[in-house]
């Protein structure tokens, strides 16, 4: 019986995959395994972006966008007094809220706009930080951000200051996310976001409002990405606009590309080849500084040997070439 | 009056440096069909050929900047050569390879110069006064000297000269032109030259008046999209005139506020320009 067999596989290679996740922080030091608190984190960014792709829009504003949900989250605990928790949601629910604003004006605009479009929107976030220091602390950013609180369970206290602790919160988190994320996208609402990558013309023919499909896709994964920021912003204690500009965009684009984007696993085998690429490799010998080139370096051969992840695109882009006087016409 | 001249005086420069490297970029994209990521870290190699051949070799200023100009002209080159003329038919992908060469750049630069920021001598102290109390920098007249020399002399190129007609001619219709026998790898290499080239001489010619860092391209190619988005994304004119524009708009907000709420204001005016009117102020239907 082929299929139980394959069922009894999958039964398998999950039951090895809750192990290796709940055992992998016990093998690391102390260091590496704060590495891992950052690449599960990291992971839930760039799925969350992967979600916006799906509609065929590529963003340079989504790192804004976990800057904001980590921004929020610090600013609800300690201006507003939320527990963290419930703060965390807060975050992710701004960012989410920000994003719906922002589609307003960005959705006006397709492929090359939209890219430069998001760029520039989030740099004026950016700067809006920078700029005013009450509330958001100027360039030296929000400090001392209360931590995520220990949990006394009789005996038993988990202390999340501990990385290993935070790990499997976070493990926790991000599974939960990702399980939803996976599930929008094999629902309808997912074959929609497909339709509009697609056929654009052809799905609003068929009464597919466009505009609102996009900008849900742009709601849901700017909520996931605040998410992301609102654990980080707890584990570090610290956010400044230095953590989220476009240096931090183009690894997230970097990991999404090499990954390659056509597969729900695709952007998650990137960004966790190229941490463990980073952490050991070039870790161990020594050339911090190195780094920007050895990802600039990967990133370009990725788009000129590995077109999986962008072959994609090309098709899309030349229509959005060709459709972007005719869009023109009909928004201007 | 005073402040308000001098503050002009202030735009004109910035207008100008701006200007060499709007029309670069729209050039590049107008010929070639992308938007180069890494514009401004050409800008950035553009300075550091001066911090190396005029600071450390105590070459003299111009030779410098002629050395620089054509240093970045063969970079541009170079990407021409080994990222856009591959991705060809996927101009997303050239921009994200793009994204890569501006890494390779920023850290050739850190590994060679240190990420401390340069201190370039000036070249001359002279001063022009202008009228009672608005002063003009011989450094910054040197600035706008060579971009009214060199855009006009680009200006006649397309206009008069045969290689100008063939480079119009690809912008307009690739196929068309290769029909007509005009090479397009040619072409593409020559645009990506002088595109590169005119972002180098920016770098080089202000690297005495900015401090250049290994990574002052990001603030670079911020500008230098929002110019050409205002001024029309395939639009030569419209780049320079949106350079002005922008040049003004920046100074003076920076003058009389801060340049924080400058880049913001910026960067409003041209998610305001995306909104009501995708083709720029003065851009064509299609690209250049």
């Amino acid at each position: 019986m082929p299929e139980r067999s394959i069922r009894l596989g999958q039964v398998l290679a999950f039951i090895a995959l809750m192990a290796g996740l709940v055992l992998l922080p016990h093998v690391l030091s102390y260091s590496q395994q704060e590495v891992l608190v950052f690449l599960v984190i990291n992971v839930l960014v760039v799925v969350s972006y992967r979600l916006l792709t799906l509609t065929g829009e590529w963003s340079l504003g989504h790192v804004v966008m976990v800057g904001v949900g980590a921004y929020a989250s610090a600013l609800f605990t300690k201006k507003l007094g939320v527990p963290v928790p419930l703060s965390m949601l807060c975050g992710a629910v701004t960012a989410a809220a920000v994003a719906f604003v922002l589609s307003f004006p960005l959705f006006r605009m397709k492929g090359f706009y939209f890219l430069i479009g998001s760029f520039a929107a989030g740099e004026i976030i950016r700067l809006i930080w920078k700029r005013f220091t009450d509330p958001f602390g100027g360039p030296k950013g929000i400090k001392r951000i209360p931590g995520f609180p220990d949990i006394e369970f009789g005996a038993l206290s988990i202390d999340f200051f501990e990385p290993v602790n935070y790990y499997y919160f976070c493990v926790i988190v991000v599974g939960l996310a990702l399980l939803i994320l996976y599930r929008i996208e094999r629902s309808r609402i997912g074959l929609t976001f497909h339709a509009i990558h697609w056929q654009d013309k052809l799905a609003e023919s068929v009464s597919v409002d466009t505009f609102r499909y996009r900008m849900l896709a742009f709601v849901i994964a700017s909520f996931f990405a605040g998410l992301g920021g609102a654990l980080f912003a707890h584990y570090v204690g610290t956010v400044n606009p230095k953590l989220f500009d476009v240096e931090q965009m183009v690894y997230v684009l970097i990991w999404a590309i090499v990954g390659g984007t056509t597969t729900f696993y695709g952007p998650i085998m990137g960004v966790v080849a190229l941490t463990i690429i980073n952490e050991i490799v070039l870790r161990s010998l020594g050339v911090d500084e190195m780094r920007p080139m050895f990802y600039g370096a990967i990133l370009i051969l990725s788009v000129l040997f590995l077109p999986t992840g962008l072959e994609s695109i090309a098709s899309k882009v030349k229509a959005w070439f060709a459709g972007s006087s005719r869009d023109k016409t009909a928004t201007g | 009056m005073e402040l308000l001249l001098q503050t002009i005086t202030n735009a004109t420069y910035a207008a100008s440096y701006m200007a060499l490297i709007a029309v670069g970029l729209v050039l590049i994209f107008g010929v070639m069909g992308v938007i180069n990521f890494a514009h401004g870290e050409l800008y950035m190699a553009g300075a550091y050929s001066v911090v190396y051949l005029y600071t450390d070799l105590k070459m003299p200023f111009f030779l410098a900047v002629a050395a620089g100009l054509i240093f970045v002209g063969l970079l541009g080159l170079v990407m021409e050569r080994a990222l856009f003329r591959p991705l060809r038919d996927n101009p997303l992908g050239g921009l994200i390879a793009s994204i890569g060469f501006l890494l390779i750049l920023q850290t050739v630069a850190v590994l060679g110069f240190g990420v401390r920021m340069e201190h370039v001598p000036p070249s001359t102290q002279e001063k022009i006064f202008l009228t009672e109390g608005v002063v003009l920098t011989v450094q910054r007249l040197y600035v706008i000297v060579a971009t009214v020399v060199l855009l006009g002399g680009l200006w006649l190129f397309l206009r008069k000269s045969k290689f100008g007609w063939a480079l119009r001619a690809c912008a307009q219709d690739p196929e068309a032109a290769a029909l007509q026998g005009i090479s397009l790898n040619h072409t593409a290499r020559l645009a990506m030259f002088i595109g590169a080239a005119l972002a180098g001489v920016a770098g080089a010619l202000t690297a005495p008046l900015v401090s250049p860092t290994p990574h002052m391209g990001h603030a670079v190619i911020v500008t230098a999209f929002i110019i050409i988005i205002v001024g029309g994304i395939g639009s030569l004119e419209g780049a320079v005139i949106a350079a002005v524009l922008y040049a003004f708009v920046h100074t003076f907000v920076t003058t009389f506020y801060d340049g924080v709420i400058a880049n913001i204001v910026g960067l409003s005016l041209m998610l305001a320009v995306l909104v009501v009117r995708p083709t720029g102020l003065f851009g064509a239907k299609d690209r250049a």
